[in-house]
């Protein structure tokens, strides 16, 4: 049952060889194996996206892919967001400002599904309903969306929708 | 931020003091605690609702490689002082003690129950192991219906109990009967309300670690109630509250039921000191919906009495409740419901008898709004049916029977728990729903309906008023200490679980020793820092933590003063607080720091203290709460409802909210539309559905659907203020009141847009199918 396999990967540009039972889930993997518990699992099939990594650029749940499987691949995840000279990310920074996390336990995955958002989107102002749309996968049981869509218009809508108040 | 003079920070959109960890993955929840040498554990569950275990054989598993052990009741027993896990909160209604074992003994009361802990070196294995036990149960009748439930011939939900009906409880005053004779018009209505569970992001989990070194049981749990946690463990275990300690990591969303224990919070630290090694348990999303307290069905049965104007004259009826198989936070949540029920209006006699029926169900216990939510629907509901039947406007039958502002206080004939009268301290509800409708537009609405009609669209506006009940004690403590260093360290039994409760002490104790609350460190949900807590539920924290930690400030910032004065050689009354040091006024130069204070409290051997005062610049504060603060509020929700698939879409959504002064209106503002949006849920998504046989149909966020960003509605919120005058702060809670208006508000809407098709709801949740088949139904007419 164990079969083991060998992999290497690159997490946050550093990369890691390990040996790996191949039933082992990537978010698994990055928590238990490399210890960056940012990650964070929350239904284990694939519907709260809590546990939402970028695999080459596009958003995975890390629940639902093997660590197998990542091998040989570009992972990004919430520990690797803000800048070398620890400067926020600008989506960390709006959702501070805007009150988008409470608890604090699906926002790991919310950054990460803005942030991919934000890179398929360059140089078009987005709009709340592609936003909230966006977002849809990313269950949030504390903030009623509101202050994590507020951040997402103030990072990536057209100037007239940034700052928006609640 | 910058500091400032003492108490200016009340009422600031501070920033958080924990979003900078949290958005950079630095969060250390339950699951991110690395005990070394700690093995996992898996549980295995009752595949049925109702049985009587025959055989259970775990020999295979046990045999698994890299299984530490298989343990059953038999196992854990002899560890424990007793039988049962004493839960139950007192109640004089309670009939049987059917508090939950470690692990079930014999007999298994719902499908989830825990029968076996596995313990190995890593979850996988013994996930593996979980599959090689061996069950024999002879399955029992299940009871899934309350109210077949308490019927004489129903089989029994649990065989240690005469029959289903665990407790009976009510609430009584006024004159009913003369009420209901002297009434104009009687209309009786039934309701039958679905609730689900609180469903945090972060399921439960449990890091226990014995030390027989120190003979010290430490336990990680993802609680709201740490304290109440070390004293079960204690008591349960036969350890001292010295030899018990509980924290609470960073806890991922709370909502309820986390404020329970559950047996896994027992069986996993007696594991770690059976088998002297840590052990880890997290809880999977299937075990959530299986194990985790939840809510369960409430059935209303009531008629309201009301002159020939519209004004209320009496209500009664019966409450009867689905509690699952045990009753772990007593019979709190019906007793919510109904004196809820009651909201900001004029009830001059009411008589409700609550009827708790044992079911085979994971054992119900409040979420978010604790029963709140249902009074305040089945309130609304009347009222709309009072207007229509009088043909009364919506408005006008709220107006002519909220209380008006100038009868504050206004006490109603309803004893709490803590034996006081109900008693609403401040607020105006007659205001408030003026400010609501006025700011959802409802005097134009008939227009912009006619209108959308001519185009074929079915909208809708809805409204609900409601109050809740916040603050509840009896206490929470809180200390306020500068260190040497000048680190100011707060320490509360109050706990977090996403509110910002570190935000607001830390705003309200910078605020009073005038320094930055980032600067502020707080310890909360920690049993070694906070000898004595009570913790998260009934929107409290706010009100109880907070006017504490305020009186704990106050008393540092009065020593800082006094001791500064001898420092300075100058009079206390010449002394100001500013930017977190004590200057003499007119003289900013003639300064000494909180750091330079707390230095010079803190002693040298031998040398004596400024004016011999006692050392250390710190105070500590417990608040004993003077009668519940009560909230209240106004929502509007405009909707539109496609007839045809039975889709609801929320076009918009108006709140007017009073919970007093706002410490912090941004996290007040994050508080109501969470909540709202769980409100949501609850009216048109989640909906826990079981088979006859009591098994659970909705076991994954695949069959049970929490709202989402996209169908989720900009909330527009508008704020009074009221302060109440039974704390110095002048607040009261608002975590909840989000939750408690959005059912009755929305309801009222999807009535009002499918008017067309003589459509009324009275069952929640509201799923396309349901509303399908009620205008099929009203088309029909």
């Amino acid at each position: 049952m164990s079969d083991p396999r060998e992999i290497a990967l690159v997490v946050n540009d550093v990369r890691h060889a390990r040996v790996v039972e191949s039933r082992v889930n990537l978010a698994d993997f990055l928590r238990h194996e490399l210890g960056l518990f940012g990650t964070h699992v929350g239904c284990e099939h694939g519907v709260c996206g809590a546990c939402t990594v970028l695999v080459d650029g596009a958003s995975v749940r890390s629940c639902l892919m093997l660590a197998v499987q990542a091998g040989g691949k570009n992972v990004e995840t919430i520990e690797g967001v803000a800048a070398a000279d620890g400067a926020s990310h600008p989506v960390q920074a709006a959702l501070a400002k805007h009150h988008g996390l409470q608890c604090g336990y699906c926002t790991p995955g919310v950054v990460m599904t803005l942030i991919e958002l934000g890179r398929e989107n360059i140089g078009k102002p987005l709009g709340e309903a592609e936003i909230r749309h966006a977002l849809s996968g990313n269950l949030c049981r504390c903030t009623g969306y509101q202050g994590i869509v507020d951040a997402g218009l103030d990072v990536f809508g057209a100037p007239a929708d940034k700052g928006s108040e609640t | 931020m910058a500091g400032g003079t003492a108490g200016t920070l009340i009422g600031a959109r501070t920033p958080r003091v924990e979003d900078a960890r949290l958005l950079r993955g630095g969060g250390r929840f339950l699951d991110d605690i690395v005990v070394p040498g700690a093995l996992e554990a898996v549980f295995f569950r009752s595949p049925v609702a109702h049985g009587l275990i025959r055989k259970i054989d775990v020999a295979a598993a046990r045999a698994l490689p890299d299984v530490r052990a298989v343990l059953t009741y038999d196992d854990l027993r002899p560890l424990l002082t007793s039988d049962r896990i004493s839960l139950a909160l007192p109640a004089a209604g309670i009939r049987f003690n059917v508090d939950p074992f470690v692990l079930a003994r014999k007999e298994v009361c719902y499908a989830g129950e825990p029968i076996a802990l596995i313990v190995a070196t890593s979850r996988r294995v013994a996930e593996d192991a979980a599959g090689l036990i061996e069950i024999d149960i002879e399955p029992l009748p299940a009871v899934g219906d309350p109210v077949a439930g308490l019927d004489p011939g129903s089989p029994k939900a649990r065989l240690d109990c005469p029959d289903n009906f665990v407790a009976k409880t009510g609430v009584d005053y006024g004159d009913i009967d003369h009420a209901f004779a002297a009434a104009a018009h009687v209309l009786r209505e039934r309701f039958r309300l679905g609730k689900g569970g609180g469903f945090s992001i972060e399921p439960r989990g449990v890091v226990a670690r014995y030390d027989p070194l120190e003979d010290r049981l430490t336990v990680w749990d993802s609680t709201q109630m740490p304290h109440r946690a070390r004293a079960v463990l204690a008591t349960c275990l036969g350890l001292s509250e010295q030899q018990t300690r509980v924290v609470a990591p960073d806890v991922g969303g709370g909502f309820g039921p986390k404020a329970v224990f559950h047996p896994e919070e027992l069986a996993i630290p007696a594991a770690a000191m059976l088998l002297k090694q840590p052990v880890k348990w997290v809880e999977d999303r299937f075990e959530s919906f299986t194990a985790t307290v939840a809510e369960r069905d409430q059935d209303w049965d009531m008629e309201a009495a009301f002159d020939a104007e519209g004004r209320l004259l009496g209500i009664r009826g019966r409450l009867c409740y689905d509690h699952g198989a045990s009753t772990p936070y007593g019979i709190a949540l019906p007793f919510n419901a109904s004196t809820n029920m009651i909201g900001p209006y004029i009830l001059p006699a009411f008589r409700v008898s609550i009827e708790l029926c044992l079911t085979n169900k994971t054992p119900a216990a409040p979420t978010r709004g604790a029963g709140r939510p249902q009074g305040a629907y089945v309130m609304e509901r009347l009222l709309d049916a009072m207007a229509r039947k009088l043909g009364v406007p919506r408005d006008e039958i709220r107006r002519r029977n909220l209380i008006p502002a100038d009868r504050m206080p206004y006490p109603i004939p309803v004893k709490q728990r803590d034996g006081s009268l109900m008693t609403y301290d401040s607020g105006d509800y007659p205001e408030c729903q003026r400010r609501a409708l006025a700011a959802a537009g409802w005097r134009d609405f008939p227009a912009r309906q006619a209108a959308a009609l001519r185009e074929g669209r079915h909208i809708g506006l809805g409204l609900c008023n409601y109050v809740e009940g916040t603050g509840r004690g009896p206490f929470e403590s809180a200390s306020v200490r500068v260190n040497p260093s000048g680190q100011i360290v707060v320490t509360t039994g109050a706990t977090a679980q996403g509110q910002g409760v570190h935000t607001m002490l830390a705003q309200i104790v910078g605020g009073e020793l005038g320094v930055a609350p980032e600067t502020i460190l707080v310890q909360s949900g920690d049993t070694q820092t906070s000898p004595l807590g009570l913790g998260a539920f009934a929107s409290r924290q706010a009100v109880t933590a907070g006017n504490a930690a305020k009186a704990a400030a106050v008393l540092v910032a009065r020593k800082a003063k006094a001791a500064a004065a001898h420092l300075l050689e100058a009079s206390p009354d010449d002394l100001e607080l500013v930017d977190g040091a004590v200057r003499v006024r007119g003289v900013p130069g003639h300064r000494k720091t909180l750091t330079e204070i707390a230095r010079s409290l803190a002693g040298a051997a031998g040398f004596s203290l400024p004016g011999g005062m006692a050392p250390g610049l710190a105070a500590a504060s417990d608040f004993l709460t003077a009668g519940l603060t009560y909230t209240n509020g106004t929502h509007l929700a405009e909707v539109e409802v496609d007839h045809e698939t039975g889709a609801v879409k929320i076009l918009r959504y108006v709140v007017v909210h009073d919970c007093g002064t706002m410490i912090n209106p941004m996290m007040v503002e994050g508080q109501i539309a969470g909540g709202v949006v769980h409100g949501i849920g609850m009216t048109l998504f989640e909906w826990m559905r079981y088979d006859e046989m009591a098994q659970p149909l909705t076991a994954t966020f695949v069959d049970y659907l929490l709202p989402t960003s996209d169908v989720a509605p900009r909330i527009e919120i508008h704020h009074m203020e009221s302060p109440t005058p039974l704390n110095p702060l002048g607040v009261k809670g608002a975590a909840e009141s989000g939750v408690i208006g959005a059912p009755a508000t929305i309801v009222s809407a999807i009535e009002d847009a499918l008017a067309p098709f003589n459509v009324v709801i009275r069952d929640l949740p509201l799923t396309p199918a349901k509303l399908r088949a009620l205008v099929r139904a009203g088309t029909k007419r």
